[in-house]
């Protein structure tokens, strides 16, 4: 199953070997006897589907979790880390996707924070600003050591925390989804920046959803699926294709997950388009976005973690300001200046946290009326007519235990998303945005709201559901959107779609 | 057997009215310390526990605790008003100013007729309320430091106002009210009880009383849930700053006099009464029942503390430390709750 890259011309001594790691959190393996060898002065690729176990290894090595089965070595020493300290004395640095950065300093005191430079317990300012400009040169980075980190764009703030990893003595850098917030330009800076820190002698392990940019760089590839190690082979001698086989695993492991298979795409092109989209975008997040809503019809948006459909939810509820596009529902502009205004207008949220939907002090009745309250109430409230709707809900969507007077934090998870959808249900909405819809939730609660949700489209209403699992998008959508760094880069509509396609997309 | 079940049945007694004490502790704490307040003084001082010293307790709570049902409302929310003593005692002067007073006072004031005047202090202490109200919203100031600086410019108009001098003179009808009686019930006491009563019907009855508590429970989620947040924090603020205009203006009258700074102290009695009630500071939690609760414990400290022999310095310390507890109850019972929470319970 597992092949060495034993065809490479020199095989370069180890720098880190795990060996037999296991790992379980609560009784649920989240690694099973994994193998896994660092060489020096190799970029080694790590691929796999969320939950597949790699950022739980990473974590491993860089001293987050202290408590598992197996072994590591370090040049050839065994170690045993008990912290994230003991890692980053053993020489192990990592850079997650969200930067650790201080945007108020300048790009020196980044560099040497925590260590500045001092005379007599003074801050050696000239020092810390020489050393950091000959630091960063090293690397091939032109920029001022003096300027404000903040004012810097996303690819340059990464590139100077590398350097300040480097600096702290790191030897073995682990990076985490590097490129989802990076401009091509800013990708191939990136990739020649990596490329001199290799000939330096350091190993890095490069962890992506992007498999361009995982094989564009890396030396080896290495494949996880359900907490065990898959596959590492040279990158030379694969493609993305065969990553997406070995993510995926068609076939045998993967039986319980429904939706691994080929899915035809019901679309209705002669549907009526109830929310036109067109030209939107925020700062960072999106640009350029259009796409239609339709009626009766359920359109997914999906794209890795940081690709903006997330934000792009959000915006569509009026949470959000777009710096330039427009909405429009039939042929009228909308002008979303908050949520109430996106409410009154038929559109409808569920955003991808639970917590920041619901009330979890409040008993269950409260949860469901607070978004239809200005309909059954002018000023006086009417309990009756709330708990009368909750019961209602309660019983069409089988939400248990059944009383509307239960707080809603002794409710389970998946009883919790229920009410967050049937805040909506009371005067069905003409467009309803799901963020996330099923995160975190079971096979059964899943199968339950992908049924609440076909229900929903049977009666009209036009529905977006927006993930990063290809499995949420591909269970409910009859049409689906890819986005990819903030832009819409493929549409599958009316033809039979499966998850490596749409990986390939994305 | 049959007793084993027993034992069993009695135990699940005992942990239900353990976690029904538990969810109520902010409710009962507060009113154990009223009742323990009460027994102590009326042992301690045979003239404390007669009917006379009860209207003095209500009386002297009079004005803080108008103030206190619209910080009632702040708080519920989630945010604070630390202007709302020196909008009060701006309110107050700006009545004062439209008044004509006797030629002794030597302020350069405009005399009104007396409805014209407290219109006009309406308006004035309505707008101090919007400009909280706009700072936090649209600006986006917290509301700790933005009403910090409407504590200032509160000071500031009523020192140009009255420039170090102090006007008597108030419209008849807010004197009655101030001063007067009826019944030989003070007309102020029945002006906190309306006050009180409006508050707690608008929090409990009404959809805006409902949107108070959801968007101090959890904002985001009200907002995602469609409220109009910022409608609803600005709304707060400006009930807030008309209580205050109101206990301004009737607290000219009770003390005869309008002067700067005559209201310094009733910020803390104001937010005292509050918290020491059991509202919670985190938002969402309590309401105007907790609040009377709290300006009584502070009424009978306060009319208390007078009738034993106490040095009147050491009170000043004894009504801090029991704020300092209410506070500690207050955010200690906030913690349980979320561990509970984090508990999955």
């Amino acid at each position: 199953m597992s092949t060495e890259p034993a065809s490479a011309p020199e095989v370069r001594p180890a720098r880190l070997t795990m060996q037999g790691i296991s790992k379980s959190f609560g009784g649920v393996a989240a690694l099973r006897e994994v193998d896994f060898v660092l060489r020096e002065g190799e970029i080694h690729g790590l691929v796999g589907e969320n939950g597949a176990g790699k950022s739980t290894l990473m974590k491993i090595i860089a001293g987050v979790h202290p408590q598992y089965q197996g072994r590591m070595t370090i040049d050839g020493q065994e170690v045993q880390f008990r912290s994230a300290r003991d890692a980053l004395a053993a020489g192990i640095g990592m850079v997650h996707q969200e930067l650790s950065i201080v945007s108020d300093l300048s790009v020196a005191e980044n560099v040497y924070l925590g260590k500045q430079p001092t005379r007599r317990g003074i801050v050696d300012w000239r020092a810390m600003f020489e050393g950091a400009r000959e630091q960063l040169a090293s690397l091939g980075i032109d920029v001022d050591p003096r300027v404000r980190m903040g004012s810097l764009a996303i690819g340059l703030q990464q590139l100077i925390e590398l350097a300040r990893v480097l600096f702290s003595g790191a030897r073995i850098v682990i990076l985490d989804e590097p490129t989802s917030a990076l401009s091509p330009p800013e990708v191939h800076r990136l990739f020649e920046v990596l490329r001199a820190v290799r000939a330096a002698g350091c190993s890095i392990v490069f962890i992506s959803h992007f498999l361009d940019d995982v094989l564009a760089v890396s030396d080896t590839v290495t494949v996880f699926r359900n907490g065990q190690r898959v596959a590492t082979e040279p990158a030379t001698g694969i493609d993305k294709s065969w990553v997406i086989q070995r993510m995926i695993g068609r076939g045998h492991e993967d039986l319980e997950e429904s939706y691994t298979g080929d899915v035809t795409l019901d679309s209705k092109p002669e549907a009526p388009v109830v929310l036109a989209v067109r030209g939107l975008a925020a700062g960072r997040a999106f640009d350029d976005v259009s796409f239609d809503v339709r009626a009766g019809e359920v359109l997914g948006v999906y794209g890795f973690m940081g690709s903006g459909q997330i934000e792009l939810g959000r915006a569509m509820f009026g949470k959000l300001r777009p710096s330039a596009g427009t909405l429009s529902m039939a042929e009228k502009p909308l002008r979303l200046r908050n949520t109430a205004d996106a409410c009154r207008a038929g559109l409808a949220f569920v955003p991808e946290s639970r917590r920041s939907m619901l009330f979890y002090r409040e008993p269950v009745y409260k949860n469901e009326s607070i978004s239809v309250l200005g309909r059954i109430a002018r000023l006086w409230l009417k309990p009756a007519v709330e708990r009368d709707i909750a019961r209602r809900h309660a019983e069409a969507l089988s939400i248990r235990p059944a009383s509307v007077e239960t707080l809603l934090q002794s409710l389970s998870g998946g009883n919790q998303q229920k009410v967050a959808l049937a805040k909506w249900l009371t005067w069905p909405p003409k467009v309803l945005v799901l963020n996330e819809p099923t995160r975190g939730m079971d096979v059964g609660a899943k199968e339950d709201v992908v049924r609440i949700v076909r229900g929903l489209r049977d009666k009209g209403i036009g529905i977006v559901v927006v993930s990063t699992e290809p499995e949420t998008v591909l269970s409910m959508a009859d049409r689906i959107v890819v986005m990819k760094k903030g832009r819409i880069v493929r549409e599958f509509a009316g033809e039979t779609v499966s998850k490596d396609r749409l990986l390939e997309a994305a | 057997m049959a007793m084993s079940s027993g034992v069993r049945a009695g135990a699940q007694t005992g942990s239900r009215l353990g976690s029904f004490v538990r969810s109520q502790m902010r409710n009962i704490a507060p009113f154990v310390t009223l009742i323990v307040l009460l027994v102590f003084f009326g042992i301690a001082s045979p003239s404390f526990a007669t009917m006379d010293n009860a209207a003095n307790i209500l009386t002297q709570v009079s004005v803080a605790g108008i103030i206190a049902v619209g910080l009632t409302f702040v708080i519920l929310c989630a945010e604070i008003d630390l202007s709302v003593a020196s909008v009060a005692n701006a309110t107050g002067i700006v009545v004062a100013y439209f008044t004509l007073q006797e030629s002794y006072v030597n302020i350069a004031n405009v005399p009104l007729p007396g409805i014209v005047a407290i219109a006009l202090a309406l308006v004035a202490c309505i707008f101090l309320g919007l400009v909280n109200a706009v700072g936090m919203t649209v600006v986006g100031i917290p509301s700790f430091i933005m009403t910090l600086a409407m504590m200032q410019i509160g000071a500031g108009i009523c020192a140009l106002l009255v420039r170090g001098q102090i006007a008597y003179a108030v419209p008849p009808f807010i004197a009655t009210l101030g001063a007067g009686s009826i019944e030989g019930i003070p007309w102020i006491i029945i002006v906190l009880v309306v006050f009180l009563a409006l508050g707690h019907v608008v929090l409990t009855y009404t959809r805006f009383g409902r949107y108070v508590y959801m968007v101090g429970g959890n904002r985001e989620a009200a907002e995602y849930s469609g409220v109009n947040v910022k409608l609803v924090l600005s709304a707060v603020m400006v009930i807030s700053a008309l209580c205050s205009g109101v206990a301004g203006m009737l607290g000219v009258a009770h003390f005869g006099s309008a002067q700067q700074n005559e209201f310094d102290g009733y910020l803390l009695d104001a937010i005292a009464a509050v918290v020491v009630g059991g509202t919670s500071l985190f938002g969402g939690r309590g309401g105007i029942g907790n609040t009377i609760i709290g300006l009584l414990i502070l009424g009978v400290l306060n009319n208390g503390l007078d009738h034993v022999e106490i040095d009147s310095f050491l009170k000043i310390l004894i009504r801090g430390l029991i704020l300092l507890g209410a506070l500690i109850i207050n955010v200690y019972v906030q913690a349980v709750r979320e561990n509970e929470r984090a508990a999955g319970g």
